[in-house]
C-alpha cells in the first residue's frame, strides 16, 4: 500500500493513494480506514474517505503537549498503514435495494433507453446486472457515489436540472449511478425509485450505506413499492 | 421563551458542529466564528460549545418573555435593549418583556447571542446546529422567521447565580478589546500550502500572496468566493474528490478561489491551493462581502505554534473571566 501524507491545514492530514478510481484502490482505502478507526484516539475527530484518499481530522487542542503535532499524527498513521499491510481484506457488506423502474417514479427511463439504443426493459435488466460498489458518500447526507454501471447504459446529465428530485430516486449521470438520499435539485436521469430510505434520522443507523458496500438493485412493481412504504 | 419579532438577514441556531459523520456525507455546520461562541457561552455560565443564535450582517429583533442572562459577541450590530445601548462581550441581564433590537453590522459580519441555559432544540446526531440546505437540526431545520418562539434550556446552578447577581448589579466590564482586536485585526491571513499547491503556476502563487482579493457577494456559510487575479493550475483533467476542511482554499476552473467554511461539503473536487491557519479563521469570517483580504504563506508547524499560543491566551482569558464572574457582588 503506497501512500503519501500531506497537511490539510493545521487540523487534518490527507492520505493520498494512487490517484485512480479502481477496485484495488477502493479496497486499500477501506482497509486503511478500518484500521485507523479500530482505536479512535481521543484527539482524532474522524477519518473521511474519498475516491483515492482519506482525510483524517484531528483536534489540535488535544495534541498541544506534542513538540510537532502534525508529525505526531503522521507517524501514528504510518504505523496504522504498516499494520494494514500485514494482509487481510476490508469487511464488505452487500446491501439489496428494491427499485420500481420506469413510469412516474422513473420518468427518464425512455430517454436513457433511446440514448443507449436499447429498449426500456433492456436498460432495467442491465441496471440490475451491474457489479456495484459504494466508493464514498457525499454531496448530501447518505448519498452514495456508486461505481460499476454497465457503460452501455451510461447517459449524460439532463440539460435542465430538476428543481426537486424526491428522496429514493435512482439515477444515472455519465457512468455513475446513484440514489438520492434526500429531496434536492439535481440533473441526473431518473430511471426509478426505491422505497428504502438511505437516510433516516428516526432509524438507529441513520445511514443505510457505507463506503465499500456492494449493492444489488432488484426490480419491484409499483404495487410492491406502495406496500413497502406503508 | 424568546419571541422573534424580526429575524434579521440570516439567524440560525449553531453550536460547534456535528462531527463524526462526514464519511456518511453529513456536513459539520456549526458557528462560523468559534472564538465568539466560546466567550459568549463562558460569560453566561454555559458549557463552551452550547448552541447560540448566530446572526449575519443584519441582526434580529427579539422579545424576552422571561428574565434571561445573555451575552452578545462578535460583530457590532448597534444592539439596543429597550432603547438603551447593549454592551458587547459582557453578561447582561434582560427583564421579562424587554426587546433586543439590532441593526446592520457596523463592524464585522457575524455575531452570536448566547442565553444562559442554551437554546432548547433537539440534538440531531449529537449537535444542535442547523444544516440549512438539508433542513436538519437547529430550530425546525431552518433559519429563524418572524413569530418563532424559542425555548430556553434549564439554567445550571452557576448560570442561575450569575443571573441573580447581574440582575441586581449590572456588570460594568467587558472582555478586553486588546484580546479581541488581536484575533479580528489579523491583516494577512496565513496560508498553509495544500496538496495541489505545486501544480499552480509561479505567477498564480505570486498573485495570491501579493494581491488583494475581495469577498464576492456570492458568499455564504458554505464558502466565500473571492474576486481577484486569476489562479491557474496545471492539474490535468478532473481531480478525484477528496476531503476538505474549514478554511480550505480551492480553485475551480474559472480561477477565482473559494474559501470553504462551516457549511462546506464533506468532499471537494477542485485543486486546493492551501488552507487558512485555524487562528486566522475568525478574522476571515468577520469580513463583509466587498471587503478585501490578503494572504501570507506559512507552514503547518508555524500554524500549529500560533494555535498553541492562542490556546494559552484563551486559557488565561478564561481564568480572568471566571475570576471576575466569581467576584460579582451578591
Amino acid at each position: 500500500m503506497n501512500v503519501t501524507y500531506h497537511p490539510l491545514g493545521d487540523q487534518a492530514v490527507l492520505i493520498h493513494f494512487k490517484q485512480e478510481v479502481s477496485q484495488q484502490v477502493l479496497a486499500d482505502v477501506q482497509f486503511l480506514k478500518q484500521e485507523i478507526q479500530k482505536e479512535q484516539p481521543v484527539w482524532m475527530f474522524e477519518a473521511v474517505p474519498g475516491y483515492a484518499s482519506i482525510a483524517v481530522h484531528y483536534d489540535l487542542s488535544r495534541l498541544l503537549h506534542q513538540e510537532n503535532p502534525y508529525q505526531y499524527v503522521v507517524s501514528y498513521l504510518e504505523e496504522r498503514a504498516e499494520a494494514a499491510k500485514s494482509g487481510g481484506k476490508p469487511k464488505q457488506r452487500t446491501v439489496k435495494i428494491p427499485v420500481c423502474y420506469g413510469g412516474e417514479l422513473g420518468p427518464d427511463i425512455e430517454e436513457v433507453a433511446e440514448h443507449a439504443g436499447l429498449s426500456s426493459e433492456e436498460v432495467i435488466k442491465r441496471h440490475q446486472n451491474g457489479d456495484y460498489t459504494v466508493y464514498m458518500l457525499g454531496f448530501a447526507p447518505g448519498f452514495p457515489y456508486i461505481g460499476g454501471l454497465d457503460p452501455s447504459i451510461a447517459a449524460p446529465r439532463k440539460d435542465n436540472p430538476r428543481a426537486a428530485i424526491p428522496a429514493g430516486s435512482v439515477g444515472i449521470a455519465g457512468e455513475q449511478t446513484g440514489v438520492y438520499s434526500i429531496e434536492t435539485p439535481g440533473g441526473w436521469q431518473i430511471i426509478g425509485r426505491t422505497p428504502e430510505k438511505l437516510f433516516d434520522l428516526d432509524r438507529e443507523e441513520s445511514f443505510l450505506l457505507r463506503a465499500g458496500d456492494k449493492i444489488e438493485f432488484y426490480s419491484i412493481t409499483q404495487k410492491e413499492f406502495e406496500e413497502w412504504q406503508r | 421563551m424568546i419571541k422573534v419579532m424580526d429575524p434579521g438577514l440570516l439567524s440560525s441556531i449553531q453550536d460547534d458542529g456535528r462531527r463524526g459523520h462526514q464519511e456518511s456525507g453529513m456536513i459539520i455546520s456549526g458557528v462560523m466564528d468559534t472564538f465568539s461562541l466560546r466567550i459568549a457561552n463562558l460569560l453566561v455560565g454555559n458549557e463552551e460549545n452550547e448552541a447560540v443564535l448566530e446572526l449575519t450582517l443584519t441582526g434580529p429583533t427579539i422579545e424576552f418573555q422571561e428574565d434571561q442572562l445573555i451575552s452578545i459577541c462578535g460583530a457590532d450590530f448597534s444592539a439596543v435593549i429597550d432603547d438603551q445601548p447593549a454592551p458587547l462581550w459582557r453578561p447582561v441581564a434582560v427583564k421579562k418583556g424587554s426587546t433586543l433590537h439590532m441593526k446592520f453590522s457596523k463592524i464585522g459580519c457575524r455575531g452570536v447571542i448566547a442565553v444562559a441555559g442554551g437554546f432548547q432544540v433537539p440534538e440531531v446526531l449529537g449537535s444542535k446546529s442547523t444544516y440549512l440546505r438539508a433542513q436538519i437540526g437547529g430550530f425546525e431545520g431552518r433559519s429563524l422567521e418572524k413569530g418563532d418562539l424559542l425555548k430556553i434550556g434549564k439554567r445550571s446552578a452557576k448560570s442561575e447565580e450569575l443571573l441573580r447577581k447581574v440582575a441586581k448589579h449590572p456588570v460594568k466590564w467587558s472582555v478586553s478589546n486588546t484580546y479581541t482586536d488581536k484575533v479580528y485585526n489579523q491583516t494577512a491571513l496565513r496560508v498553509i500550502p495544500g496538496k495541489q499547491y505545486q501544480d499552480f503556476t509561479d505567477e498564480s502563487k505570486g498573485h495570491l500572496f501579493q494581491q488583494e482579493y475581495k469577498i464576492s457577494k456570492q458568499s455564504d456559510r458554505m464558502g466565500f468566493r473571492l474576486d481577484g487575479e486569476k489562479l491557474e493550475c496545471s492539474t490535468e483533467g478532473d481531480m478525484l474528490s477528496e476531503g476538505v476542511a474549514f478554511g480550505t482554499i480551492q480553485v475551480p476552473a474559472d480561477g477565482q478561489p473559494i474559501v470553504l467554511l462551516a457549511d462546506r461539503q464533506t468532499l471537494g473536487g477542485y485543486p486546493k491551493f492551501g488552507q487558512i491557519a485555524s487562528v486566522d479563521l475568525p478574522a476571515l469570517i468577520q469580513k463583509k462581502p466587498g471587503e478585501g483580504i490578503r494572504f501570507e504563506e506559512t507552514t503547518v508547524q508555524e500554524a500549529q505554534a500560533l494555535f498553541k499560543e492562542r490556546e494559552k491566551e484563551w486559557q488565561e482569558l478564561k481564568w480572568m473571566i471566571e475570576t471576575k464572574l466569581e467576584g460579582l457582588d451578591a
